[in-house]
């Protein structure tokens, strides 16, 4: 595929490579390699992760029992709020992006670097100091708005520390705007000669269309949330009704983002999905302009159907009508993703490897997610389940379901990449597969719940619903065992793991091409690129090692 | 590849992760295209907040809006075109390496910039005086209040509710909200001139290598776009109502 | 700016054009055409964002790509502004009878 072939397998040890190019603190804080922020990001969304997962600890076991008996309900708003929080602007936005994202584009396009090396240290940084804020709002007392900020709760009447955590969510924003811009620009200008738009990876192609959200979408968020801080801090009357504002303009400003925030989640999860499918059935992805266009449809139609987490908020019904149409289009580009993917398995060579049963799970849970969804967005069932638990099931079914089996299947898939080292494969089997179950028992009882009509964010509830409750918090203990197996066992194989040699799993794609590590430049000599991506040929497979 | 790529390590500006200094050209232009429509959305939010209370509350947009400077408001109007061409002028000097001239039009952009924001500030104080700075001690004479009704039911608009205190107030948070974030651009703007001038009377920049100088004036004329909406968004749009057809 | 030094007396024409059109929108302010008078104001100040675009900003002289992001900005500024209003010009209307 090109010229950079990789040479006989050396000791990671023995051969300079991004790791051991530098060594010290101080070679992490200031380093402008993308590898290297890479983890710098992984590091600190694991920190963010483990947060929002202490916070869903205390959800579950408040709702263990029908009294409200563990805290009370003003901690109880805190705490689903900070896991919001935590979850959606410290975790779920930058998961795949930041971290895969960042360390994989460069690589996947034949480039040295993103285009702005020093813009991509700013952002992480902006990221921490934007953590650095949220986290200062949950020490000092917490925040009890939920993650959505609505107004007027959080302009008038919260007495919590709404202004440190808006603030935080605004500077991690820019953190994302600018990690948007430079994937943009780093796909159009930095591609290596011969690979032209159709031969990327649909890995870039979903990454490229989640940097559009992020570009188009957080400046709106930025400034709404520059609103609230005004309105808050001088009540200048934007959203106070008692001064004419409207209330519901907030959600509407908000939503615009908000909506598409979704996408920038699921989006680089998908593209990791078309890696994975596509590596472990050995054969190129089916349809593959259709799943490259479908990111880009995914990304625009996600801008038009905002109204429909509106549809009781008082907004023109006739609005809602249109909105609750439009959303069924991003169904469409959805399912094409979905056929796709279980089209490519067809006459494959599929193999049953960790990373393969992330891409399963993912493709069930978020098959199950999306339809659920269509569920929701017909405006007269929406009204029915509306702030139920059918709700909560739906999305997280596609915010954990879909975008963490993507990202633990990516992180698996790539981290012999990332570090030269293969994970233990039993263990990590065993890992998926907790994980998996261990999700649905989680959260399909909850579309149970909510169907039944127990609403979302109460801490209290009849007794009649509490064996499903139970069922749930069970699921929960087990999706964290299943979170924290590959924390343990993929830290040790950092120094234990064997080497891994450059590629694997023999995928295709020009990260695979150079030595696992990288060296800091990625490649020795810029590849020249003559294939169509995943030139898999079953016939002349080699077995698989792993 | 690789002669171009070495060709290129000479200047003292390129950036080794790129193949040559075109391509490095391009990456940081289309970065701040890029930059600049996250800007369009980023002023669109608040154009969005404008353009709903403008239908609800015509009214009192009206009485609010007559109560500016207009005289100021045209005034700062040719004044930031007016830094928008001195701005160009200093981008067409780095391209023809005119070093003098380059500094000269920057330190004039940065005046004509500053003349602007010190209007801006002579109008805040008027607004401070006359108790038109929405909060706790915010007034809205009754005199002027009567004349508004009676120019609001002349016009027999079905849109319009009469004006309430409430209702003017949100025209001028919306006025403080979206000239303080434009001043605020302006402020990092003229930072960012200041630099460049200094830069550039130190020889930096060249007919090769002005990327930077053309980058500041793109954010410049950006920010002067803005204005020319905001112009007539906050001054002009109402004058009108006291004019009968 | 893709290498095209843009001649200055383009950069006067176009200064002069603003001045102008900076003019015609104060005048055109006092002549009352009811629910036209924001429709002038906005087309006057649209023109003269584009001229500024076009030409100070070089837009004209630039590649396929800056047109398409700048459009992609203005399109998407569309859709904000747009989609919001559905709802307020709807919310008023009277419902379906049930």
């Amino acid at each position: 595929m090109s010229t950079a072939v990789a040479t006989a397998p050396e000791s990671i040890h023995r051969r300079r490579h991004y790791l051991n190019a530098d060594y010290g603190i101080r070679s992490w804080l200031f380093t402008t390699d993308h590898k290297r922020i890479a983890l710098l990001y992984l590091f600190s969304i694991t920190f963010f992760f483990a947060l929002g997962g202490l916070f869903a600890v205390l959800i579950r076991l408040e709702l263990l029992t029908p009294a409200g008996d563990l805290m009370t309900s003003d901690t109880y708003n805190k705490v689903f709020t900070m896991h919001g929080i935590m979850m959606v602007f410290f975790f779920l936005i930058p998961s795949v992006p930041a971290t895969l994202g960042n360390f994989l584009i460069p690589m996947m396009i034949g480039a040295r670097d993103l285009a702005f090396p020093k813009l991509n240290l700013a952002s992480w940084y902006l990221f921490m100091a934007g953590g650095v804020f949220a986290l200062y709002s949950v020490v000092t007392g917490g925040i009890d708005t939920g993650w959505t900020f609505y107004t007027p709760f959080s302009t008038t009447y919260s007495n919590t520390k709404v202004i440190p955590a808006a603030l935080g969510i605004l500077i991690a924003g820019f953190s994302s705007i600018f990690t948007g811009l430079n994937f943009i620009v780093t796909v159009h200008r930095m591609r290596a000669p011969g690979l032209t738009w159709f031969r990327l990876p649909l890995f870039v192609w979903a990454n490229y269309a989640a940097s559009l959200i992020m570009v188009l979408g957080t400046p709106v968020l930025a400034i709404t949330i520059i609103l609230v801080f005004l309105e808050r801090a001088f009540h200048i009357g934007i959203f106070d009704p008692r001064l004419g504002g409207d209330p519901i303009l907030f959600q509407h400003l908000f939503w615009f983002y908000s909506h598409p925030a979704v996408y920038i989640m699921i989006l680089p999860s998908m593209g990791v999905m078309s890696e994975l499918i596509s590596a472990f059935s050995r054969k190129r992805v089916f349809g593959y302009s259709f799943v490259a266009f479908s990111s880009v449809a995914i990304a625009v139609f996600g801008f038009l159907v905002w109204g429909h987490h509106m549809f009781v908020s008082g907004q023109s019904v006739y609005a809602a009508m249109v909105f609750s149409i439009l959303s069924y289009l991003v169904a469409i580009p959805s399912a094409v993703k979905v056929f796709n993917w279980t089209a490519t398995l067809y006459k494959g060579s599929v193999s049953y490897q960790t990373p393969m049963l992330y891409a399963f799970g993912f493709l069930g849970l978020f098959t199950i997610g999306g339809l659920t969804g269509l569920f929701l967005a017909a405006l007269g069932v929406d009204v029915h389940v509306t702030d139920t638990y059918f709700v909560v099931a739906h999305f997280h079914y596609i915010m954990v379901g879909g975008v963490i089996m993507g990202y633990l299947g990516g992180l698996h898939f790539w981290w012999p990449k990332i570090t030269g080292r293969l994970y233990p494969e039993g263990w990590a089997k065993l890992s998926a597969l907790v994980v998996f179950l261990g999700f649905n028992l989680t959260f399909f009882p909850q579309f149970v719940l909510g169907y039944l009509g127990m609403p979302r964010r109460y801490h209290a509830y009849p007794e009649e619903f509490q064996v499903l409750n139970v069922m749930s918090s069970a699921g929960a203990s087990i999706l964290g065992v299943g979170y924290l197996l590959p924390l343990f066992y993929l830290l040790w194989s950092m120094r234990y793991g064997p080497e891994a040699g450059p590629n694997p799993f023999d995928a295709r794609g020009l990260e695979w091409q150079t030595a696992s590590p990288p060296p800091t430049h990625n490649f020795e000599q810029v590849p020249i690129v003559q294939e169509e991506a995943y030139a898999y040929h079953a016939a002349q497979e080699v077995p698989v090692a792993g | 590849m690789q002669d171009s790529h070495a060709a290129a390590a000479h200047h003292p500006a390129f950036q080794h992760h790129f193949e040559t200094m075109e391509q490095q050209r391009e990456a940081s232009t289309l970065g701040m295209w890029l930059f600049l429509i996250t800007e369009i959305l980023f002023f669109g939010g608040m154009f969005t907040v404008y353009l709903v209370y403008r239908n609800w509350y015509f009214a009192s947009f009206a009485a609010g809006s007559l109560t500016l400077d207009l005289t100021l408001g045209a005034f700062n109007t040719v004044v930031l075109i007016g830094s928008s061409l001195t701005m160009a002028l200093a981008v067409h000097s780095a391209e023809t390496g005119q070093r003098n001239l380059l500094v000269a039009f920057l330190l004039l952009t940065i005046l004509l910039g500053a003349t602007f924001l010190g209007v801006k500030a002579v109008e805040y104080s008027h607004k401070f005086e006359e108790h038109h700075v929405p909060g706790p001690s915010f007034r809205f004479g009754s005199e002027e209040l009567r004349h508004f009704h009676e120019e609001a039911t002349a016009l027999r608009s079905t849109q319009i509710h009469g004006v309430e205190l409430g209702e003017v107030q949100l025209f001028f948070s919306l006025y403080f909200a979206m000239t303080g974030m434009h001043a605020l651009h302006m402020v990092i703007g003229i930072g960012v001139l200041s630099v460049l001038a200094w830069k550039s009377r130190r020889g930096v920049y060249s007919p090769e290598y002005f990327a930077p100088v053309e980058y500041a004036g793109l954010y410049w004329h950006f920010v002067d776009i803005v204005w020319i909406f905001l112009f007539p968004l906050l001054y002009l749009i109402t004058r009108h109502v006291g004019v009968h057809p | 700016m893709s290498g095209h030094v843009v001649p200055l007396k383009v950069y006067f024409a176009i200064f002069a054009t603003l001045m102008v059109l900076t003019a015609l929108t104060v005048r055109v302010a006092f002549i009352n055409l009811g629910p036209y008078n924001a429709a002038v104001a906005l087309g006057i100040a649209t023109t003269k964002a584009v001229l500024v675009i076009l030409y100070f900003m070089h837009l004209r002289y630039s590649s396929k790509l800056t047109w398409i992001v700048v459009l992609a900005g203005f399109f998407w500024l569309g859709i904000l502004l747009v989609i919001t209003m559905t709802d307020y010009v709807t919310r008023s209307l009277p419902h379906l009878p049930t």
